[in-house]
């Protein structure tokens, strides 16, 4: 045993009797992971990052992997209601986007029904338009919306969600009626990068790091960035004129009916991911901030953003 | 040239003996898993993934295309030989190849598989290594509009040949289709035609109600029917190995079907299942042997299993020139290569060519050994057959039940499998084709989106299938294939009567 190992070791069991429920961090033989959207985007990205922490964090074994997407990730979340009640071997990734989806829809299932373990990170949003778009900026392209707002197609993440917010907020800064806004939602990841690059709809929204590759590459020219300061040289919406600042936030959770310890027990294995070089290395890759809040705190957030989310959607007219 | 001599490098590092070895070991177990009924491909590389964690990349990537290649195919095996299809791609495969076991012609059924998958994949893999830029430019002209009209077209195409009886064949598509709305929109997230019951919530699922159509349904009908029906399961007739005309009646099945499913894969929404219909409704209508269709004819097989190989080989053309995951498989591997801190993309080929490279080489290392491993093991399969009716048919529905609940590990699951079990057993008790069902549950939605999505971006005008050339050439051909036969019969016809 190496000194470094010796003191994270020491630390440890430190944490271990300060906090009995949280550190004693169960290895889990066979995760489920599921990710209620295509493959490609944003929870595709967390999750499967996620797990391979845990892998290198040597507290979870084999992981598989279930991609469904479609509706704000509630087809995803109806199923993980369906087959993973009382698993403590079993996780799903969500966030604001399901949030707003699930009030946007009036969902049959939403997520007091699953149990809230943490939230993850935070990610500002990016506006791209194809390379081959005429619009070179916010005002080429808000200036092509007051001229016709249904010609313009926002291609984004599902109904309701942080893109779709985003869509809203900012037509609505550049003084238009968001209930006009012509969103075309996309399940997440591929399929919208594909349709963005092949010019088929006008604009695209998602996180930062969704597009951040096809931006350098040369095939998406970024437009805006939703954050208060630039990101990688993007101008923001704000010093474009338009007074809008959004961040995205993405989770885990567990499965329904879950006891408090084998809750705590989940909370204990996603933080010893979380603390591992691996997933400190993948928030820099993607460039996502660490937003870490666990167990009841998050299950409070997460109540307060429902409510925060549910206004914003009122205050835009989209709720109808 | 450079490309050729970076793959010659890449073969040069998957050739290594012990990459080598990792193959076997990949293509063993890819096999040994996949033949499990229920269990597709994708599931079974997600399980098996964890092992190629502790190598290095190479040796990693060969043992992931071993394992791929292995899983379709003892996908394929499990289709053939009992009719349950673990995942939507082999269900073409599942229509003549499970008659051809029945009539004693599992092996050369087997076989065709194989070679076919084989020869696909060689031919995937050069059109990769010389056309990807190319095509990738292509694959991108594809946007909702265009999705529509080519599942308009796989619909038309694939319900047009399938079933003795048009009416028939249309009044199953149209359930498959009812099937379909099952559960959340995708679109607006309403719940249609789940009745309230939280399990319909996520729909049906394909595979189960595939198995329990196919093979509960079969079960079924031959407990009921066996004392009946006289004919036993015809011995192993004549070779295991595929005859002089087998191979006459394959190869050109083989190269069709690679012309259709390669460029299925490139495009970013056109997956495996759709080529593999086509493919199996080409063969139908090309054939010298139509009486054969329906009663296992090798070009069935032949083509749908080479389809279903082009394509995932096609599939690797947007993930490595644009770095966009469009199948569950390339997502894992999009993962595989991000746990090497590499992001695939329009800068990968330039920045990590050896790994590129290295990659293709492995696909078509994997492919070379899964032919080298399992012909032989050909006669060792088709034994499976041999077992007495009622123990192999009480087997399979074992292997149905477990394969349906491995799925989600939902008794819905079981109870929808066994519900269309019956259905199924209706079905072929008053004849009606199982198969449009099956298509119309996984087409139905998929043409839904693309069309809604397709409307809202033109505003809810229709004319955007015609104003789009590639939308509109497809529509046109789907109205001709619809109305040549019918203007053919009326011309010769005339003819006659002259």
């Amino acid at each position: 045993m190496n000194r470094r190992r010796f003191t994270q070791a020491a630390l440890g069991a430190l944490a271990a009797a300060q906090f009995p429920g949280l550190a004693r961090a169960q290895a889990i033989a066979n995760l489920k992971m599921m990710i209620p959207a295509n493959p490609g985007g944003g929870w595709d990205q967390t999750g499967r990052a996620l797990a391979a922490a845990m892998q290198s964090a040597k507290v979870a074994g084999s992981v598989q992997f279930d991609n469904k997407g479609g509706a704000g990730g509630t087809l995803g979340l109806a199923q993980f209601i369906n087959t993973a009640k009382g698993d403590p071997n079993a996780l799903m990734v969500g966030g604001m986007v399901m949030v707003g989806g699930i009030l946007l829809n009036k969902s049959a299932v939403d997520l007091s029904m699953v149990t809230p373990i943490a939230r993850l990170t935070s990610e500002y949003e990016i506006v791209v338009v194809p390379a081959a778009s005429p619009h070179k900026s916010m005002a080429d392209l808000m200036n092509a919306y007051k001229a016709d707002p249904g010609k313009v197609s926002w291609h984004g993440g599902s109904a309701g969600g942080t893109d779709h917010i985003l869509a809203g907020l900012i037509v609505r800064a550049a003084g238009g009626d968001p209930a006009k806004v012509n969103y075309v939602a996309a399940k997440g990841g591929g399929d919208q990068i594909a349709n963005i690059i092949g010019g088929h709809v006008t604009a695209g929204i998602a996180g930062i790091s969704e597009f951040a590759e096809h931006v350098k590459g040369g095939r998406m020219r970024a437009l805006a960035v939703s954050s208060p300061e630039r990101k990688e040289g993007i101008p923001t919406l704000k010093e474009q004129g338009l007074d809008v600042v959004l961040g995205n936030w993405r989770s885990v959770f567990g499965g329904p009916g879950l006891s408090a310890a084998q809750r705590d027990g989940l909370v204990g294995t996603v933080k010893a991911a979380v603390d591992s070089p691996a997933w400190k290395e993948t928030l820099a890759k993607y460039g996502w901030d660490s937003a870490w809040l666990s167990g009841d705190a998050f299950k409070a957030f997460l109540d307060e953003d429902t409510k925060r989310v549910a206004a914003i959607l009122d205050s835009l007219g989209l709720r109808k | 040239m450079e490309t050729l001599a970076a793959l010659a490098t890449g073969f040069g590092v998957a050739l290594q003996p012990a990459n080598l070895l990792w193959g076997v070991v990949g293509v063993t177990l890819g096999t040994a898993i996949g033949v499990l009924p229920g269990v597709g491909p994708a599931l079974t590389v997600a399980m098996l993934l964890p092992l190629t964690a502790k190598l290095d990349p190479t040796g990693a990537l060969i043992l992931f295309a071993g394992i791929y290649y292995g899983a379709m195919y003892g996908g394929s095996t499990t289709t053939i030989l009992l009719n349950t299809p673990g995942e939507s791609a082999s269900i073409a495969t599942a229509l003549e190849g499970n008659r051809m076991a029945k009539r004693g012609r599992a092996g050369p059924a087997l076989a065709t598989a194989a070679i076919g998958s084989f020869v696909a994949g060689t031919i995937a893999v050069v059109l990769l290594t010389l056309v990807a830029p190319v095509v990738v430019e292509f694959a991108l002209k594809f946007g909702p509009a265009e999705y529509f009209a080519l599942m308009v077209f796989a619909f038309v195409t694939v319900a047009a040949v399938l079933g003795a009886s048009m009416a028939r064949g249309l009044a199953m598509l149209f359930l498959g289709l009812l099937l379909g709305l099952v559960g959340i929109d995708d679109q607006t997230g309403q719940m249609r035609f789940a009745f309230g019951v939280p399990e319909l919530m996520d729909g049906i699922d394909v595979v189960v109600l595939a198995v329990g159509l196919f093979a509960v349904g079969e079960a079924l009908y031959v407990a009921a029917y066996q004392s009946r029906m006289g004919e036993t399961l015809e011995k192993m007739s004549g070779s295991l190995w595929m005859s002089r005309e087998d191979w006459k009646r394959s190869w050109p099945a083989w190269l069709r079907a690679t012309a259709i499913g390669f460029p299925f894969g490139t495009i970013p929404a056109g997956g495996a299942e759709i080529p593999t219909f086509l493919s199996y409704a080409a063969e139908k209508r090309l054939t010298k042997r139509p009486e054969e269709f329906g009663h296992g004819a090798i070009e069935g097989v032949a083509g749908p299993e080479a389809a279903n190989n082009a394509a995932s080989t096609g599939v690797l053309v947007p993930l490595l020139t644009l770095g966009i995951p469009t199948s569950a498989t390339a997502a894992i591997l999009l993962a595989a290569f991000q746990n090497y801190g590499l992001q695939p993309g329009p800068l990968l080929f330039q920045s990590q060519a050896a790994l590129v490279w290295g990659l293709i080489a492995s696909m078509y290392v994997g492919n070379v050994l899964l032919l080298v491993l399992n012909l032989p093991l050909i006669g060792l399969w088709v034994k499976v057959l041999a077992i007495p009716r009622p123990l192999l048919y009480a087997g399979i529905l074992v292997f149905a039940t477990l394969g349906a609940y491995s799925l989600h590990q939902s008794w819905v699951d079981l109870l929808t499998l066994y519900v269309f079990g019956l259905a199924g057993f209706a079905m072929r008790r008053w004849g009606f084709p199982v198969a449009p069902a099956v298509i119309g549950l996984i087409l139905g939605p998929l043409a839904e989106s693309q069309f809604r999505r397709a409307m809202a971006i033109s505003q809810g005008d229709p004319a955007v299938f015609l104003e789009r050339p590639i939308a509109a050439t497809l529509l046109a051909l789907t109205v001709l294939l619809v109305l040549a036969p019918w203007v053919w019969k009326v011309v010769r016809e005339r003819r006659a009567l002259r």
